[in-house]
């Protein structure tokens, strides 16, 4: 897999495409489910392009510019519940119910969380991207679980129910372009892998722009960089900045799609899931994030599904177990993930 | 003439080990000038310092009118000053042409939302960035390697490597750290011709050195440090016969 994206249009043949094999397909009444005995749901392939998108801001965060982040289901959920309080809840907030309604509005918050996220994440990362190593780590687990708890306990705003605590906000409306409803499934999974792939080819075209090639150089030798007069601090925050942005944006998504949105779902683990999602697609790479998630997503569909009918005498939650034989298979023979990483030209 | 770089009393001390202790020179503008001593002076150390990325415990560095005292390394780059690594520092992963276009980053359009849309203005600039980025592969003679990952390209050559990315950044000082040591006679031959071409195109040059028959031919003044203090300093064949420079330093080698 050494294709590269050079412009964002790319993506649309894409998507055209895509749409092409949907359409010949459903007429005849066969479905991503059958084809794939149930394990390919729609619903799985939803998710796997929202996490695609996450997953594009964190290869080019950990893969690229070298930076661990284990806290990166919070910038997940900051754009989920950004875009769930402000539809379902906006009337607390005082905004006009007109406005609400209008079919634009969802895009506007989308837009306007990603930015906030981002910029959120950029004075966050002045401070903490300073820290190496393990301790990055640590402070970016940290803040995942700060992010957590603060939309666990309503923003610290109990009065307002904003979060709605543990319980999170369901109703979330299904987005819309004008009078068109991006509904049903099959219709939100096109958009929201045409926006996937849309951040592929983002993500390629950062890799392979000046800002790109410095990351790598970080990532290299950062004395090096410096010498050349690359601004190392300054860059590693807007990479994070970037990769948080990606993810909000990838949880509005979530929140139309799942028209439910609850903290747990926005905790360490999910940012675990994230970290060894990138890991089995290859962080070094753009082009592993639709990989790694995808496969990772099945390989859990699978083992969730199958896995207890074929070992008896087993009760509980065995595919962990699996899963984490399988990563460290994985990081013994293929430690650069599923996708190698291509010299750039 | 004016001191492009001037060196003021500059002390370095590590949980209370000197290293450097009241270190004054100048270095003018066009010349090249080899800063030399035994193992252990404090050479790379001074190199650290006015790089800014060391910090001294006192003294001052000041580059072209200004302190370069507490500002961050890239700053110190953006005002002029390029460097090679005692230990070569090369990026894995990275093709011999993309260590000199991260060379030329400075010139580089910054923004990521231009290159993440991949904007016409962007793919202009990277255009005349790559042209710019050959002109100096060429000039080096690395046009062979250019595509090559630097992890695969031999050592001598990723000395070069290094000088194409600091030539690139156009600097008005050039400081190398050891830029013949594991150079063959061949390679030294080059590196000195290049170097001679740079300053005559108006680069500073200030460089560490071991080689001393190098040093004899190329510089055209030396310092010579010894035990954290400067012991000598004038031209090279003055110094090779100074008696507190033999007694330190050439002594203990061959003083060729």
């Amino acid at each position: 897999m050494t294709a590269r994206l050079r412009s964002p249009w790319t993506a649309v043949p894409c998507a055209v495409a895509v749409v092409a094999v949907l359409d010949l397909v459903e007429p005849f009444g066969v479905r991503l489910g059958h084809l794939t005995g149930g394990l390919l749901t729609a619903d799985l392939a939803v998710r796997a392009g929202l996490f695609t998108i996450v997953l594009v801001g964190l290869n080019l965060l950990m893969g690229y510019a070298g930076q661990a982040s284990l806290g990166q289901a919070a910038f997940y959920g900051m754009g989920a519940f950004a875009s769930a309080i402000l539809t379902v809840r906006a009337h607390v907030l005082g905004i006009p119910p007109e406005v609400v309604s209008a079919w634009w509005w969802p895009w506007v918050v989308m837009a306007a969380a990603a930015c906030a996220v981002a910029g959120f994440a950029w004075v966050v990362g002045w401070v903490i991207l300073r820290l190496r190593g393990h301790y990055l780590a640590m402070a970016t687990l940290g803040l995942g679980i700060m992010v957590y708890i603060v939309l666990r306990e309503n923003l610290g705003m109990p009065h307002l129910n904003l979060t709605g605590g543990f319980d999170g906000i369901v109703g979330v409306p299904r987005l819309r372009l004008g009078s068109a409803a991006l509904w049903p499934v099959g219709v939100y999974l096109l958009v929201v892998w045409a926006a996937a792939l849309a951040c592929v080819a983002l993500g390629e075209n950062v890799v392979h722009s000046p800002a790109g090639r410095a990351l790598r150089a970080i990532h290299g030798s950062e004395a090096a960089a410096e010498s050349v007069g690359v601004d190392v601090g300054a860059l590693k925050a807007r990479i994070f900045a970037l990769s948080a942005g990606l993810a909000s944006v990838a949880g509005s998504l979530y929140a139309h799609f799942q028209a439910a949105v609850v903290p747990d779902t926005f905790g360490f683990v999910p940012s675990l899931e994230l970290v060894v999602m990138s890991a089995v697609g290859g962080m070094r790479t753009v082009w592993g994030a639709p990989l790694g998630a995808t496969v990772v997503l099945l390989l859990e569909q699978l083992l969730r599904t199958h896995l207890l009918g074929l070992v008896p005498a087993v009760s509980g939650e065995l595919e962990p177990v699996v899963f984490g034989v399988l990563l460290i298979l994985l990081m013994r023979f293929r430690p650069s993930g599923l996708v190698q990483a291509a010299p750039a030209p | 003439m004016d001191a492009l770089l001037e060196v003021r009393e500059v002390t370095k001390a590590f949980d209370g080990l000197v290293a450097l202790s009241g270190v004054s020179l100048r270095v003018r503008p066009g010349q090249i000038k080899a800063l030399i001593g035994p193992n252990g002076a404090g050479k790379t150390t001074l190199f650290h310092i006015i790089a800014a990325s060391l910090a001294p415990t006192s003294g001052d560095v000041v580059f072209a009118g200004r302190s370069l005292v507490g500002l961050p390394a890239h700053r110190v780059a953006r005002l002029g000053i390029a460097r090679t690594f005692q230990n070569v520092q090369v990026f894995p992963g990275m093709t011999v042409l993309e260590h000199v276009l991260v060379g030329l980053h400075q010139q580089a359009p910054a923004s990521l939302l231009s290159a993440a849309l991949r904007t016409p203005a962007l793919r202009r600039a990277e255009r005349r960035l790559r042209e710019e980025a050959w002109a100096l592969v060429r000039r080096l003679d690395l046009e062979a390697w250019a595509e090559v990952p630097a992890e695969v390209v031999p050592f001598g050559l990723l000395r070069r490597v290094e000088l194409a990315r600091a030539l690139a950044t156009r600097p008005r000082l050039l400081l190398l750290d050891e830029p013949g040591s594991g150079l063959n006679p061949a390679e030294k031959q080059a590196l000195a011709s290049e170097l001679r071409r740079a300053r005559d195109e108006g680069v500073t040059v200030f460089l560490v050195e071991h080689d001393m028959s190098m040093v004899m031919e190329l510089a055209d003044e030396v310092e010579v440090l010894d035990q954290g203090q400067l012991i000598a300093e004038g031209p090279p064949a003055e110094v090779q016969r100074d008696p507190r420079v033999v007694a330190a330093y050439l002594g203990e080698e061959d003083g060729a």
